[in-house]
C-alpha cells in the first residue's frame, strides 16, 4: 500500500487517469465500452507515436518543435506519390515507394535537426523552432497549398482495419511503444540517453559521443513523426498542408504530463503512455458528454500546470520557498 | 599586425553579424527590386512589423530575465476578440481598459506561477497558451466578432489612422520601444532584470526580490500584447478567435534573431527591433521578388540558425561545437 502511494506520488498522472476514468464511466453510459476503448487507442495513436520519440529527445535534454511539419510532409508525400503515373501499373505495390519516401523524409529531417544541434552547438529549442517554420515552408512548396486525396483504397482501408480484435493503428502504436521502452530500459543507447540528459559533461567524460548520440534520437523522433503522419493520412484518406499544426504543443504536453523533465535525465515510456492516455480519455469522455472541444483546451492547460505544481510539492528537496 | 587586423575584422563580423546581414539584405533587395527602397514600401514594412514588434518588446524583457513566454499568441487572440467585441457593447474607451486589465491579469498569473511558485516557464506558458485559447473560444462560442460602424468610430485611429503623417501603429511601436529601452538600460529595474536572468542565485543574494522582477516582466509582456491587440483589432475591425495562433513562435524568432540569448541575462531592445525589422524585410522583399508567401519561412529557417550559430561561434571562439 505504502509503495503504491509512493509510486503514485512520483507519477501523479496515473492517479489522474484513474480519477477521470471512474468519473466518465459513472457519468456517461457509452464510455465504459470495449468499442470506445478501441476508439480512444486509435485517437491516441497519432500523438502517441510522436510522444514516444519526443520522450527520448527530452530525456536527452533537448526538445523538438518541428514534428508538426514532419507529420504534414510525410502525409503529403505518402498520399501524393501513391498516385504518381509511373507507379500506375504496380497495383498495391505503389504504396511501397510512397511509404518509403515518407519515412525517408522523416528520417532525413530528423537527421538534419540532429546534425545542426551536433555541429553548431545551438540549443535544440532554437534549431527546431527554425525548422518548424522551414519544414512547413517545404510542405507548402511541395504541395503548392493543395490537399491530396488517396487513390489507393488499400491505403485508406489500412487506417480502419483490424488485427484480430484490435484496430491496426492501435497495434502499431503499442508495438512501437514496446520497442522504444525496450530501447530505453534495456540497451546501452537507452542508458546513454539518461546519462547525456542528466549530466552532459559527465557523459562526455565517460566517453559517450554525445553528438551522434543525440542525432540518433532526433532520427528516431523524425521516423515516428513520419509514421504518425502516415497513420493520420490513412485515417482521413487524404492530406492537407496544414496537417499537424500545434502537434508539437500537444506532444510536449503529453510527455511532460508523463513526468519527463524538460531539463533532461528523467522520464520513461510508461509515464508518456499515461500522459498520452490522459489527453485521449479526457478528449473522448468530454466529447461523449457533448462538452464543446474548447473546454478541453482550458482543462488541459490547467492540468499541465497543476501536475507541474504537484510534482514540485511532492518531490521538492532543498528548494527555496514561496516568496514574492 | 595584419594578422591582428584580420582577427579584429572577424570579431566585428561575428559580433555585429546580424547588423551586417541586415544591411546586406537591404542593399540586395533594393538592387534587385526597384519598388523596395520606396517610402511607401518602407512604411508598409513598418506597419506590418508593428504588431509582432510591440509583442516582441515585452517578450524581450521576459527572455532577458531568463524565462520564456509562449502564451502571447493566445493572449493576442483573447485581447483582440475582447476589444472588438466590447467596442460595440460598452464603447471604445471601456473596451480598451477592460482588454488591458485582462491582459495584465493573465500576465500576473504567468508571473506568479513562474516567479513565486518557481515553475518551469516553458511549461507554465504552454499550459496558459492552451487555456487562454480555450477561454477565447468559450467567450466567442466559436464565432468571429466584428465592429458594426467601422467608418464612424474613432477607434480606427490605432490601426488605420495617422498622427502628423506618421501611421499611429508605427508611432506606438517607436514610442514603446524608446520607453522600454530607457527602462531596461537606464533604470535600477532594468539592471535587476539583467541580474535575475544572468545569475538568479547571485541576484537573490544581492537582495533582489526575483519573484517581483519576474512578475513585472510577465505583466509588461502581457501589456504589450494587449496594445498589439488594440492595433490589430482597430486595423481589421473584426477578429477571428484564433487570430494569434503561431504568433508566440514568430515573436520569439524575432527576439532570437536580434541576438537576445534564451539563457537570459543578455540582449537589448535595440537588438529585438533589428530582429523584428529583418523578419519584416525578408517577408516584404521576397514577396516583391514574386515568391510565394511561404518561401519566407524557408529563408527564416536558414537565417535564424545562421544568426544564432555565428553568435555562439563568436563567443566560444571556434566555429564547430566541442561535442564529440
Amino acid at each position: 500500500m505504502n509503495r503504491t502511494l509512493r509510486w503514485l506520488s512520483r507519477n501523479p498522472i496515473w492517479g489522474f487517469i484513474l480519477l477521470i476514468f471512474v468519473f466518465f464511466s459513472l457519468a456517461n453510459p457509452f464510455f465504459f465500452d470495449l468499442q470506445n476503448f478501441e476508439n480512444i487507442l486509435v485517437q491516441t495513436s497519432t500523438i502517441g507515436l510522436i510522444a514516444l520519440g519526443m520522450t527520448l529527445v527530452m530525456i536527452n535534454g533537448n526538445i523538438d518543435l518541428s514534428v508538426g511539419g514532419i507529420v504534414a510532409l510525410s502525409a503529403s508525400l505518402v498520399v501524393d506519390i501513391q498516385g504518381w503515373e509511373i507507379f500506375a501499373g504496380w497495383g498495391d505495390w505503389q504504396l511501397v515507394p510512397a511509404v518509403a519516401a515518407a519515412l525517408l523524409a522523416g528520417v532525413a529531417l530528423g537527421a538534419l535537426n540532429g546534425l545542426i544541434v551536433w555541429w553548431t552547438g545551438v540549443d535544440a529549442f532554437i534549431v527546431t523552432l527554425g525548422a518548424m517554420l522551414g519544414i512547413r515552408g517545404i510542405v507548402f512548396v511541395y504541395t503548392k497549398e493543395q490537399s491530396f486525396y488517396a487513390t489507393n483504397f488499400a491505403f485508406s482501408d489500412f487506417g480502419s482495419s483490424n488485427i484480430g480484435p484490435l484496430p491496426t493503428l492501435a497495434v502499431v502504436f503499442l508495438v512501437c511503444a514496446l520497442l522504444v521502452h525496450w530501447l530505453l530500459s534495456q540497451t546501452v543507447h537507452g542508458r546513454n540517453t539518461y546519462a547525456v540528459g542528466g549530466n552532459r559533461q559527465a557523459a562526455v567524460n565517460a566517453g559517450i559521443r554525445i553528438g551522434p548520440h543525440m542525432m540518433v534520437n532526433f532520427i528516431i523522433l523524425g521516423f515516428l513523426a513520419a509514421l504518425a503522419g502516415m497513420t493520420l493520412a490513412s485515417q482521413m484518406g487524404a492530406s492537407t498542408p496544414t496537417l499537424g499544426q500545434d502537434y508539437e504543443l500537444w506532444v510536449i504536453t503529453a510527455v511532460v504530463l508523463g513526468g519527463t523533465k524538460l531539463t533532461g535525465g528523467a522520464g520513461n515510456i510508461v509515464g508518456t503512455l499515461g500522459g498520452v492516455l490522459a489527453i485521449g480519455i479526457l478528449r473522448n469522455g468530454m466529447n461523449l458528454m457533448q462538452v464543446p472541444a474548447f473546454y478541453v483546451l482550458v482543462i488541459l492547460g490547467v492540468i499541465l500546470i497543476a501536475v507541474l505544481f504537484l510534482d514540485r510539492q511532492l518531490n521538492r528537496k532543498g528548494q527555496e520557498g514561496y516568496r514574492l | 599586425m595584419a594578422e591582428e587586423r584580420l582577427k579584429s575584422a572577424t570579431r566585428i563580423l561575428t559580433q555585429r553579424g546580424i547588423l551586417i546581414a541586415f544591411i546586406l539584405f537591404m542593399v540586395g533587395f533594393s538592387v534587385v527590386s526597384d519598388r523596395f527602397m520606396t517610402a511607401d514600401n518602407l512604411q508598409a514594412v513598418f506597419r506590418q512589423a508593428a504588431i509582432i514588434g510591440v509583442m516582441a518588446l515585452g517578450v524581450t524583457l521576459v527572455v532577458i530575465c531568463g524565462n520564456l513566454d509562449l502564451s502571447v499568441g493566445s493572449l493576442l487572440s483573447l485581447s483582440t476578440v475582447l476589444v472588438v467585441d466590447l467596442h460595440d457593447k460598452i464603447g471604445p474607451i471601456s473596451a480598451i481598459a477592460v482588454t488591458l486589465l485582462v491582459a495584465l491579469a493573465v500576465g500576473a498569473v504567468n508571473g506568479l506561477l513562474v516567479g513565486v511558485a518557481r515553475l518551469n516557464s516553458l511549461i507554465v506558458t504552454l499550459g496558459m497558451l492552451s487555456a487562454i485559447q480555450g477561454l477565447t473560444l468559450i467567450y466567442t462560442g466559436g464565432q468571429n466578432v466584428d465592429i458594426q460602424n467601422q467608418d464612424t468610430t474613432w477607434f480606427a485611429i490605432f490601426g488605420r489612422g495617422a498622427i502628423l503623417g506618421v501611421p499611429t501603429q508605427i508611432l506606438i511601436f517607436v514610442v514603446l520601444a524608446v520607453v522600454m529601452h530607457v527602462v531596461l538600460a537606464h533604470t535600477p529595474f532594468g539592471r535587476r532584470v539583467y541580474a535575475s536572468g544572468g545569475n538568479p542565485t547571485a541576484a537573490v543574494f544581492s537582495g533582489i526580490r526575483r519573484g517581483r522582477v519576474v512578475l513585472a516582466t510577465y505583466m509588461t509582456s502581457a501589456f504589450c500584447t494587449g496594445i498589439a491587440a488594440i492595433i490589430l483589432g482597430s486595423r481589421v475591425m473584426g477578429s477571428q478567435n484564433n487570430v494569434g495562433q503561431g504568433y508566440e513562435l514568430l515573436v520569439l524568432s524575432a527576439v532570437i534573431l536580434g541576438g537576445t540569448s534564451l539563457l537570459g541575462g543578455s540582449g537589448s531592445i535595440a537588438k529585438t527591433v533589428i530582429g523584428v525589422l529583418i523578419l519584416g524585410f525578408i517577408q516584404n522583399g521576397l514577396l516583391l521578388l514574386g515568391f510565394a508567401y511561404y518561401v519566407q519561412w524557408l529563408v527564416t529557417w536558414v537565417v535564424i540558425i545562421l544568426a544564432v550559430w555565428l553568435d555562439i561561434a563568436a563567443k566560444r571562439g571556434r566555429m564547430f561545437s566541442p561535442f564529440a
